[in-house]
């Protein structure tokens, strides 16, 4: 009785979807320190171990049932800040808003972000994310001159791209099934202004969609594409593009258009007042007076197919006209923070989303594919997002030289079985074009579908370190056991 | 993990949502037709029970029947309750999780009209309830913290009145009964809403086997519907058939003096 589990731990814990949930053991360490006795403890009762950042995963990576996680934002510290070399030292709990937060008023930003700036560092670089400059600047990994990280088997190693370089690129993207970063050392972005220069232009069709990208990428510094999954017919794939591009310091030339009106400014002419955080911080009310906390509970009832079309086409509509502006970076990057607690407007059973990454020789025969056969479904996505990549040397990586397709789905009680076959033919559509998936998105991807897209070869690298890392399996999430189980 | 070698269920995911289940005297009877019709909702089961040997076969039945990992065997004595913390830990961690808990091991130990058994009593005691409440208290607190979860436990219609015949066995379900209320009324407040005490009358299991007297006899199949109807519903109390209900309803209300007249 003496080695009874701490069921006073046991919490229920979901993803960022709320289409999950399952309990665990929820342990909060303050310390790295700590982070060893959970290990221990996880051994002494024969239990596994998930680490758990902001649990902004779609799926069940920061899930384990029955088992332990480990909730590390509060493994919160900035070690180190170097304004003059723009390097940071930071812990894992870190969040990219508190990292922001502390480099932007010295002139830098983080070289890549998350769509929302509450995703913790350790999260980040577990999943190897991607941003709107993945074309340019690679995933978030890529930044990463080093790290310490500690193994379940109780050494703390340090890795960079030179040292230790198997297990470097293993860590990134490794899910958190090799070890816990306990320290990471990034390279910040200097920048001249808080702000970005933004161009906003309607595509009409997933032809146009994907050509724009591709022509738009190597011109700027961010491209984002948005696209009405429920436009049917010559209109499919139709969406809207955004770029954005550094400001650069100065008062310089205004660009005006025919009518003398100015449409863009490359130059910032007060940056000592863009880059302050304060300048930069969303705004906690709409219009000043609605509070944008409430506003989740006015999107409910648009959360069905004739009110998300309703949606989609009038947002089409609406951007159908051309524009520039110069828009904050937080305020560009972080769309999904402008409406707090967005996810609940899907409802009692969450959302999912469907995330491909294919290459630009077969992404716009397959994504036709996919969304003809989710309309002919009756399923079709409430919100589709694009983005440009390219290829990196993680051994799990899920970039190609090609695009992303974001698509989120509500999940009811009723369309659970429809769905989970329709995304079985989007696994097959995107294996046959040559796709890959992202961890931190999809939940439906099967071990015989990840092994197709990693390649045996990366996925027995893996297992191999894995081995050497964690001989005892202390490490494991739902998402792994799903994927490599 | 390491220290279970044993193949696992697959885990749920948000379009293949698995319901997950542990039945405590899961080998025959009640118990066995609750799995399988469980198992048939697409429940994912960890079955205790005794008898190691029946467990297995019934878990190999049902994964046959399913074509996957479904039901898993944890050969346990509700009488070994030192055991049963590490056995909820090793269970949870398996099945991913818990959202209803079956306490269904129960046995009769008729001792006669005339004669008196302690060790009998000890025994029907100590499975019927001390066994419950080893489990029901782990399970409670974890539903608690939790703030979700279904308990349902196997009471009898013999509990409502003691009787001539079975007095520990009446006394043993009686007290369990009346746990189960002040469980529901604990739990209530705390989300776990729904605290079903199943009441069966005579079920043609082995516990009535050479039984004198039995009458209504159902399938256990029928009572396993019965109480799955009941736990979809989210009852907190059932009667298989129904008609006990009305039947004790008048049996409670026997004025003492006829009662003890009484010999059944």
């Amino acid at each position: 009785m003496n080695n009874t589990p701490p069921y006073e731990k046991l919490t229920l814990l979901d993803n960022f979807g709320h289409s999950l949930r399952s309990p665990a053991y929820l342990f909060q360490p303050t310390e790295t320190e700590e982070i060893g006795q959970a290990l221990k403890l996880a051994k002494q009762h024969g239990l596994t171990i998930t680490l758990r950042g902001a649990g902004r995963s779609y799926n069940d990576a920061a899930l384990n049932g029955g088992g332990i996680v480990l909730d590390l934002r509060q493994v919160n510290r900035i070690l180190a800040w170097d304004p003059a070399t723009g390097l940071l030292r930071a812990e894992p709990g870190v969040t990219l808003e508190h990292l922001w937060h502390t480099v932007l008023p010295d002139g830098w930003w983080p070289p890549v972000v998350s769509g929302t700036m509450f995703t913790t560092l350790g999260g980040c670089l577990g999943m190897n994310i991607h941003g709107k400059n993945n074309f340019r600047m690679g995933t978030l990994g890529e930044h990463v001159l080093e790290f310490t990280i500690l193994l379940p088997t109780g050494a703390e190693v340090t890795c960079s791209p030179k040292k230790n370089g198997d297990l470097f690129r293993a860590c990134i993207g490794g899910m958190g099934m090799l070890g816990i970063f306990t320290s990471i050392t990034l390279q910040m972005k200097k920048m001249a202004s808080g702000l970005l220069e933004v161009h906003a232009f309607p595509v009409r069709s997933l032809e146009e969609h994907l050509e724009a990208l591709l022509d738009g990428a190597p011109q700027h510094d961010y491209i984002v594409g948005w696209l009405d999954a429920t436009a049917r017919g010559k209109g499919l794939g139709r969406g809207q593009i955004h770029t954005a591009d550094y400001l650069h310091e100065g008062d310089g030339c205004q660009v005006r258009n025919h009518f003398g009106c100015q449409v863009r400014n490359h130059f910032d002419p007060d940056p000592k007042k863009t880059l302050t955080v304060a300048y930069q911080t969303l705004p906690a009310k709409l219009f000043g007076v609605f509070p944008k906390s409430i506003i989740h509970y006015f999107m409910a009832p648009f959360m069905n197919n004739p009110g998300a079309w309703a949606v989609n086409t009038a947002k089409y509509v609406m951007g159908l006209r051309e524009s520039y502006y110069n828009q904050p970076h937080a305020a560009f990057h972080f769309l999904l923070d402008y409406v707090p607690d967005w996810e609940l407007a899907y409802g009692r059973n969450g959302l999912i989303q469907y995330q491909s990454f294919i290459l630009k020789e077969t992404a716009r025969e397959a994504w036709t594919e996919m969304l003809e056969l989710s309309q002919r479904r009756g399923l079709p996505s409430y919100l589709g997002v694009t983005k440009r990549h390219r290829p990196d040397n993680f051994l799990l990586t899920h970039a190609v030289d090609g695009y992303s397709l974001a698509l989120d789905f509500k999940v009811t009680s009723g369309n659970r079985s429809k769905m989970a076959q329709m995304l079985q033919d989007f696994d097959r559509i995107t294996l046959e074009a040559g796709g890959r998936f992202y961890f931190a998105k999809n939940s439906e991807t099967t071990a015989e579908t990840a092994i197709r897209f990693l390649g045996e070869e990366a996925v027995a690298k893996f297992r191999s370190l894995k081995k050497r890392c964690d001989p005892h399996h202390l490490l494991e999430s739902d998402l792994y056991r799903r994927v490599f189980g | 993990m390491t220290t279970n070698s044993k193949p696992l269920p697959p885990r749920a995911t948000p379009l293949r949502p698995r319901r997950r289940a542990i039945i405590v005297g899961a080998s025959s009877g009640i118990g066995a037709a609750l799995a399988r019709r469980l198992a048939r909702e697409g429940y994912t089961l960890a079955l205790l029970a005794r008898r190691a040997d029946l467990l297995a076969s019934l878990c190999e039945e049902i994964n046959l029947a399913a074509g996957e990992i479904r039901a898993l065997a944890y050969p346990h004595d509700v009488t070994d309750y030192d055991s049963a913390p590490n056995l909820l830990q090793r269970m949870l961690a398996d099945l991913g999780g818990l959202d209803l808990f079956v306490y269904n091991t129960g046995i009769s130990l008729p001792v006669g009209l005339k004669k008196y058994d302690f060790e009998k009593d000890r025994r029907t005691t100590e499975v019927n309830y001390l066994g419950a409440l080893a489990w029901l208290n782990l399970v409670a607190a974890m539903f608690q913290s939790l703030k979700s979860g279904q308990i349902v436990a196997l009471s009898s219609v013999a509990g409502e009145r003691g009787r001539v015949g079975n007095p520990s066995y009446n006394a043993s379900k009686a007290a369990l009964t009346c746990y189960l209320e002040a469980l529901r009324n604990r739990l209530s407040r705390y989300g776990v809403n729904v605290l079903l005490t199943a009441k069966p009358g005579f079920v043609d299991t082995n516990m009535i086997v050479g039984a004198k007297g039995a009458f209504w006899v159902i399938p256990a199949e029928q009572a396993a519907a019965d109480i799955c109807r009941a736990i979809r519903k989210r009852r907190q109390q059932v009667y298989t058939p129904a008609r006990w209900q009305l039947v004790m309803l008048i049996v409670r209300n026997i004025p003492s003096f006829i009662f003890r007249r009484l010999i059944f």
